[in-house]
């Protein structure tokens, strides 16, 4: 009986994946031009979101700076697009690289001491990023930024631009969705969660605090800066306002809003980050401020698990009403 | 030579001057960080904005062509009095049902209050920036070679005034001992009968007023806009590292050498002028962290394991 159950829910998972990927799969054929263009910008965002939450979610630590991770892999697009004639499909592995070597490198002093020290520095490269980005003229074209070539269906496919984007930022995040899921189910996701519940307990286990942080940060920041690479190739440009630090913040309310350690919500998350700003403009411009602010107090305070929890215990209530009836 | 070497020293003393004047609003900020950090483990991000929010109070009171037009002085009394209220009541309903959660909870908490402060802000008084009075005039003093406004001094002094004030009240006040035992022993302080949810109360209250005393001294040069405190909160970031996260005398001390130290580079070093005076704050916090972690004046971390 106890095996038929956990089969039973590996089961089910397997075939929630399935639909899932078969609904990515298939949704730009009910879709408009521009909601294809809306939602290649979701997947973007779920890359980021699934990075945030590899560091915040597993590992128990904060970044403030992720919109910066994400210029950095942005700007490494611009660059080698316009400036090296490279086919900006090609960039994006380099921009998360980038993006990954900066985070190592930034992780190696901040996570030095408690987790705290994190927040603090990334947050100062959230916000010191825009000037630099101003400074760095030679390379980043200053204030007026860079163009990124137009996107076109590669290989063939009769696809509008709009079209190939969503499939192109699409299998991009459910290949590391994939990445991300191997990674968190074996060795590393253990030492991550046992860094997260208790740092005491994961060093007598035999656990290296400062390199599992530091790689749960670098990995973190490589997918940051691949979602600021899809986010580049999508919008067509980078300028220094395009990744301010309340982008950074919006990341970490959709992580949350998503759930914490757990994979189930990011496509939540997701949306929010793209659609909250756009709808909730109409009441005030600075209106999706104050609701981000309150989505992210509220979670914290109610329902820290956030989305994916919310899921779970449906998925709970749902097998209980199924199995009832069996018990008795 | 002489000449040359004369007209450069004044500079430097000039930069000096008025790198302390800056520093002791990055000092009063970070003051606020530092009483929240040692009272509750725990960094307030929207430490900025809830500034950001009594400066905009100030303006409404001193400015605004609709408000009440109050003399700068009472408002100023006025503001800091609200400011703490506002403290409290903000730690009584955001942070007190997260208190027993990880620290990561309630710094998610803090950032919360930080971004819909910001968008609050806004929304009550719109983007645009607005200039705000000064509490002392700019006209130049000369002494010696140096010059400085009396808006430098008046800075240092209410810094340094604030400074007498926490000092006598932590020292000599039954609440003050009261926050101090908190601080060093939350369990061991309930049991000898301190209130230590009101402590960290109070603690939040303090802060609060602190931070609008470093907004009312922003405004007057940087104008006033609601993401006016974004730049200051690195710095006061940056000083409280450098002075070390759980100790108030570093902030101030800090705050003051932070100040004199980005007025110096971005005078004589070419590539730190301007905005970038903020990636200047983020080298601080990662310089420190590197060579030492504990800061000039915190205590060093023991941890057993």
């Amino acid at each position: 009986m106890r095996l038929l159950t956990v089969r039973g829910e590996v089961l089910g998972k397997a075939a929630a994946a399935g639909a899932f990927v078969l609904a990515v799969a298939l949704v730009p054929l009910a879709l408009a031009d521009y909601q294809a263009y809306e939602f290649a910008l979701v997947g973007a965002y779920f890359v980021a979101v699934c990075g945030l939450n590899i560091l915040t979610g597993y590992t128990g630590q904060i970044s403030l700076g992720h919109g910066a991770f994400m210029a950095l892999g942005g700007y490494t697009t611009a660059i080698l697009a316009t400036d090296h004639g490279i086919d900006p499909v090609w960039t994006i592995p380099i921009g998360g690289l980038v993006a990954g070597l900066a985070g190592f490198a930034f992780g190696i002093p901040a996570l030095r001491l408690s987790g705290l020290y994190l927040a603090l520095v990334t947050f100062g490269i959230a916000v010191a990023a825009p000037a630099l980005a101003r400074k760095l003229e030679g390379l980043t074209g200053g204030s007026t930024g860079k163009n990124v070539p137009l996107p076109k269906a590669h290989w063939g496919l009769r696809l509008s631009s709009n079209d190939w984007l969503y499939y192109q930022n699409w299998t991009v995040a459910l290949v590391l969705l994939l990445a991300a899921w191997l990674l968190l189910r074996g060795r590393t996701g253990r030492a991550f969660r046992a860094v997260r519940d208790s740092e005491v307990a994961a060093v007598s286990f035999g656990v290296h605090l400062p390199t599992y942080k530091t790689l749960a940060f670098g990995v973190s920041a490589f997918y940051a800066g691949v979602a600021g690479s899809l986010f580049a190739i999508t919008v067509a440009y980078v300028n220094p306002d395009s990744y301010p630090i309340k982008l950074s913040v919006y990341l970490v309310v959709g992580a949350v809003a998503a759930g914490l350690g757990s994979l189930w919500g990011l496509v939540f998350g997701a949306a929010l980050i793209e659609y909250l700003p756009t709808k909730a403009a109409d009441i005030s411009s600075t209106a999706p401020d104050v609701i981000f602010g309150a989505v992210l107090i509220a979670v914290m305070l109610l329902l820290p698990s956030g989305a994916a929890g919310l899921l779970r215990r449906l998925w709970a209530f749902a097998a209980r009403l199924y199995t009832r009836p069996r018990v008795q | 030579m002489t000449v040359l070497l004369a007209a450069a020293w004044s500079e430097v003393a000039q930069q000096v001057v008025s790198g302390l004047a800056t520093g002791s609003i990055y000092a009063s900020l970070a003051l606020g960080i530092v009483i929240i950090y040692r009272s509750t483990g725990v960094i307030n991000f929207a430490q900025g904005e809830m500034a950001t929010f009594s400066t905009f109070i100030a303006w409404w009171l001193i400015e605004d062509p609709n408000g009440p037009d109050w003399p700068y002085w009472a408002a100023f009394v006025v503001v800091l009095v609200i400011s703490f209220a506002g403290g409290v009541l903000l730690e009584r309903v955001l942070i007190r049902p997260v208190e027993q959660a990880p620290v990561l909870t309630i710094v998610m908490v803090t950032l919360g209050l930080a971004i819909a402060l910001n968008g609050l802000i806004g929304w009550i008084w719109g983007a645009e920036t607005r200039s705000f009075p000064g509490a002392f005039s700019t006209r130049p003093i000369h002494v010696g070679s140096v010059t400085f406004s009396i808006q430098d001094a008046g800075f240092i002094a209410v810094m340094l005034a604030a400074v007498l004030c926490l000092y006598l009240f932590f020292r000599f006040t039954k609440a003050g001992l009261g926050l101090r035992a908190a601080a060093a022993g939350g369990e061991a302080s309930r049991l000898l009968g301190v209130r230590v949810g009101w402590m960290l109360a109070l603690g939040w209250g303090i802060a609060t007023m602190l931070g609008a005393l470093s907004g009312m001294m922003t405004a007057p040069t940087a104008f006033l806009d609601p993401n006016m405190m974004q730049g200051v909160l690195l710095y006061a970031f940056a000083a409280a590292v450098l002075g070390g996260l759980d100790s108030p005398i570093g902030a101030v001390v800090g705050g003051l050498a932070l100040g004199v130290l980005l007025n110096l580079l971005g005078t004589y070093v070419d590539f730190f002028g301007g905005q970038m005076r903020l990636v200047g704050g983020l080298l601080v916090i990662l310089g420190v962290l590197l060579i030492r972690p504990q800061g000039l004046f915190g205590r060093v971390a023991v941890r057993r394991v």
